[in-house]
């Protein structure tokens, strides 16, 4: 996926260093998955291809070797520093072992991916991002060296923090666990976004999950015309004669289509439904993000607080001329920093959030869009082709009656 | 009866049925031919009824039904005429020597009565009985129109008198007895369940070239009033009378020959008679026939036969299989329509969920996609809905000849047992035969002859008597019956063939004409959502 720069948008345009004439570029792309190792150590490593022009970037290709676990590192990094800012989800870990390595499996991760690289780097704030730099150039040892160092602060996965959010509407659980009331932003634009983020999620997880039955709904009535041509096969040699013949083409034919069905139930879960969950885990992404925004918004609220208390103090120590004062004094400047710092951070993540929002909803149209033109392409196409495969048996039909 | 199955449309229908036939439902008393306008693959349900139907030209654009209209539940698939014994294709109508009889039966009314019993249980048990209506102008009859009530016992009669008449004959089955169904389902659905059963059975007699003629379906029709036809006694009166009998058989055996002085009773297989010894003669025939040295006197020598016999027998299996498949076929039809609907409806409450939570124009674009592909999902779900209850129809076809193969079955086995029947006469034809040499052997070594072997040598010859006419009765009878077989073969390769060719038709084109239309709906939505091809 190329990245065209977005008119004005990126600090990439301006860069002074290369007067290129080509336009600055940065493609990514994930293949060749091959299984390496053996026994319960098995994994898949995936190749990935930079082609860039970018001076960031070492030469204008490199091919480095990752596994999913690299993946997982990036994205994580990526949340940590990037506050505010939709990371782009991950296709996620199999739970069920022997579908670990099935083919289809690993390309429907493999093109997840693929999906993944692409999006952050095409997206203007995170194709800055160092971690992407080692990602996309470092060695396999440095890349090993740098997963095995993130420490528990980082490995926090954003579904821990969901259990705060876990309903909008009534704080019971915390009430239950023994948490106190959350600060929350009382801001009413907010409060319908997060409505938005939730019950979208609901119905597209909805959407996906029949989405997935259609899929597997295609291979079934695949295998059973396959059954049923193989059986009136049989029934037509039994009889002999054009009618015979005429019950073995029906059965060829039912192979045919047979066949085809099979290859759109495929086309239908790469294409259509594939996008459709991908859609679902960036709406958990942005889930994850609303978390950090709240965690944001209560530092903030929290600093706030302890700063008012430490000017009461200190004024208390003003009052009764202590020695206290002067170490007061540096302690509320700290503070006052922290709290300017806190502020901002709530800020900044409030205002790329708004900016994300738009970006993801645009971005979502045009994924959708095309999935839905895939589903159409290949429901038409198959059923044209059914269409066309009966009606090629008329002829002969025709005939076998006097 | 030549019924075409687009008369198993009821008016409401939405799609358009095919080019005018007249319904010979509608117009019983009509002397015509009821075979007007019917193109020749008039098979095809979904053929348009555009002014210019060229009706071997698939390529005819389906018209798209209008969902507005759309009635689903309009494909009554039990309706009487849907399920009209065999479909005739026109073509073949000039073969039909009686293509202008007809005789239609159907089944209404069930009404609950009281049993009128003597037992000494106060409170009577129910039965149920049904309406039956025939209209008819076949000569047999003594009218156009009859309307009798008859209960099952009645029908059970008939179909056992039809299998003691036709032997020989591919006489369809009547429905079960299914005891253990009407005790366990709701009454009301059981007795829909059997009005629709029987009248499906009446019909299939009624399509019966032979059978339709038959004074046996004729009284059950016509005759007001309780059935006449003479019910056969139950199988243990009759052994009770058997061994009552079958003493005076062994003591005086001789005097009364081989016991058969009933000569119609030949026509009958030995096993359900009252004759007990002629039930062991046989037993003992059927062994030596399959397990002595000798062959029996007269064997199955119609090589044509035992042919067609092991083809047909191959023809079931593979049928019973095909049918095994048509059903999983079906029910993966089912799913998929199922799936797609349910897909449509989440798209449809996500696309109520954008637009109103919409806030930014990208939102409500996408929301207009979302209605397209979901309109469609809903539009292909119903689509195969029907398409399936057309499958339904057509496949519907190789469960009839299931049903048929087992009428087959039955006529096969009245040929063994009249075989049978012969044989063992012969067998005893011979066996006196010998007794007569031994004694007059014996007897011609006395001078002056022998009063008491003399006389014993009379006595075999009138029982030799007997027996010869026995014989002959009975192989006359095995002959008939050969000859039935022969003749229902033949139509039934005949009728088989026109079927099965217009089962295929109709399934072909049936898939044919819904997925070009599916193919429309799909079309029409990869349009509208081509701004976001991939180039």
């Amino acid at each position: 996926m190329n990245v065209q720069q977005r008119s004005g948008s990126g600090p990439m345009a301006q860069s002074p260093r290369s007067p290129s004439s080509q336009p600055p570029y940065l493609t990514v792309s994930v293949s060749d998955p091959a299984k390496m190792g053996n026994g319960v150590q098995a994994y898949i490593s995936y190749k990935v291809i930079t082609k860039t022009n970018l001076p960031e970037y070492e030469g204008p290709e490199k091919i480095v070797i990752r596994r999913y676990n690299d993946f997982v590192w990036l994205r994580d990094r990526l949340f940590e520093k990037y506050k505010g800012v939709f990371i782009p989800p991950l296709p996620e870990k199999s739970t069920v072992e022997k579908f670990r390595f099935s083919a289809e499996f690993i390309e429907m991760r493999r093109q997840a991916l693929d999906v993944f690289v692409n999006r952050i780097a095409s997206h203007h704030e995170l194709q800055q991002s160092y971690d992407l730099r080692m990602f996309l150039q470092a060695d396999e040892q440095s890349m090993e060296r740098a997963r095995s160092q993130e420490t528990g602060i980082f490995k926090k996965k954003p579904a821990d923090f969901m259990q705060i959010f876990k309903d909008v509407q009534s704080r019971v659980s915390d009430v239950v666990l023994g948490k106190e009331k959350p600060l929350e932003e009382s801001n009413p634009e907010y409060e319908k976004l997060k409505n938005y983020i939730f019950q979208l999620e609901d119905h597209l997880a909805e959407a996906q999950k029949h989405a997935y039955r259609l899929v597997k709904r295609h291979r079934e009535l695949g295998q059973s015309l396959s059954d049923f041509g193989k059986a009136v096969t049989l029934l037509g040699n039994s009889e002999g004669n054009n009618l015979g013949k005429a019950f073995a083409d029906l059965g060829a034919k039912s192979e045919i289509l047979s066949a085809k069905l099979q290859r759109e139930a495929h086309h239908l879960l790469m294409n259509f439904e594939e996008p459709l969950k991908d859609y679902v885990r960036a709406v958990q992404s942005i889930k994850a993000t609303l978390s950090e925004r709240a965690n944001a918004f209560r530092h903030h609220c929290e600093l706030a607080e302890t700063i008012k208390f430490k000017e009461i103090d200190m004024n208390k120590l003003r009052l009764t001329r202590s020695e206290k004062l002067a170490e007061a004094e540096r302690e509320y400047e700290e503070l006052k920093a922290d709290g300017a710092e806190a502020t901002r951070r709530f800020e900044t993540i409030v205002k790329l959030m708004n900016e994300e929002i738009l970006r993801f909803q645009e971005q979502k149209t045009i994924d959708m869009g095309l999935a839905f033109h895939e589903f159409a392409k290949g429901q038409a196409h198959l059923a044209k082709g059914i269409a066309d495969a009966w009606r090629s048996l008329l002829p002969k039909l025709e005939s076998c009656s006097t | 009866m030549m019924t075409l199955e687009n008369q198993s449309y009821e008016e409401a229908h939405p799609l358009p049925k095919s080019n005018g036939s007249k319904s010979i439902l509608h117009d019983p008393l009509s002397s015509s031919s009821p075979f007007v306008d019917i193109p020749t693959d008039d098979a095809d349900p979904l053929h348009s009824s555009t002014p210019n139907p060229s009706p071997n030209s698939i390529n005819t654009i389906l018209e798209p039904p209008s969902y507005a209209e759309a009635v689903f539940g309009s494909f009554d698939l039990d309706s009487p005429s849907s399920i009209n014994g065999h479909d005739h294709s026109p073509s073949s109508e000039a073969s039909q020597s009686f293509s202008s009889d007809y005789l239609k039966i159907s089944v209404s009314d069930p009404l609950k009565e009281q049993e009128v019993s003597n037992s000494l249980v106060p409170g009577g048990s129910y039965f149920y009985s049904y309406l039956i209506t025939t209209f008819t102008n076949l000569s047999e009859y003594n009218g156009t129109e009859f309307n009798v009530r008859r209960r099952f016992k009645d029908v059970v009669a008939l179909s056992d008198r039809l299998g003691q008449s036709y032997r020989g004959f591919f006489i369809p089955l009547r429905p079960d007895k299914s005891v253990v169904e009407s005790q366990v389902m709701q009454q009301n659905e059981f007795v829909e369940l059997r009005r629709a059963a029987l009248e499906k059975y009446l019909t299939r007699l009624a399509d019966h070239p032979v059978i339709r003629r038959s004074e046996e379906l004729r009284m059950f029709l016509e005759a007001s009033g309780k059935m006449p036809l003479m019910r056969t006694t139950d199988v243990a009166s009759r052994m009770l009378d058997g061994a009552v009998r079958l003493p005076k058989q062994l003591l005086g055996a001789e005097s009364e020959g081989v016991g058969v002085a009933d000569a119609s009773e030949l026509t009958q297989p030995a096993k359900g008679g009252r004759d007990l010894l002629r039930i062991f003669k046989e037993l003992k025939q059927s062994v030596t026939n399959d397990w002595g040295a000798a062959k029996p006197l007269l064997l199955e020598e119609d090589k044509e036969f035992l042919e067609r016999k092991d083809k047909l027998q191959d023809f079931e299996q593979q049928l019973s299989s095909v049918s095994l498949q048509a059903e999983s076929l079906v029910k993966a039809q089912q799913d998929i329509g199922e799936t797609l609907g349910q897909l449509g409806l989440a798209f449809v409450k996500l696309t109520k969920f954008e637009t109103e939570e919409a806030i930014c124009d990208s939102q409500r674009a996408c929301a207009a996609d979302m209605k397209n592909v979901a309109t469609a999902a809903v539009k292909a779900s119903r689509l195969y809905r029907e398409l399936n209850a057309q499958t339904v129809k057509h496949l519907d076809k190789l469960h009839e000849y299931l049903g048929v193969m087992l009428a087959v079955n039955n006529a096969f086995t009245d040929r063994s047992s009249a075989l049978l029947t012969v044989q063992t006469l012969l067998s005893d034809l011979s066996s006196l035969n010998l007794r007569i040499e031994k004694l007059e052997a014996a007897s011609s070594k006395i001078f002056g002859g022998d009063r008491s072997r003399i006389r014993k040598i009379e006595e075999l010859r009138d029982s030799v008597r007997v027996t010869e006419d026995a014989k002959n009765c009975a192989v006359r009878e095995y002959e008939r019956i050969k000859d039935n077989n022969r003749n229902e073969l033949e139509r039934l390769e005949k009728e088989r063939h026109d079927d099965f060719v217009n089962m295929l038709k109709g399934f072909v084109v049936n898939q044919a004409g819904y997925a070009e239309k599916m193919a429309n709906v799909w079309e029409t939505v990869a349009e509208e959502t081509s701004v976001y091809a991939k180039i």
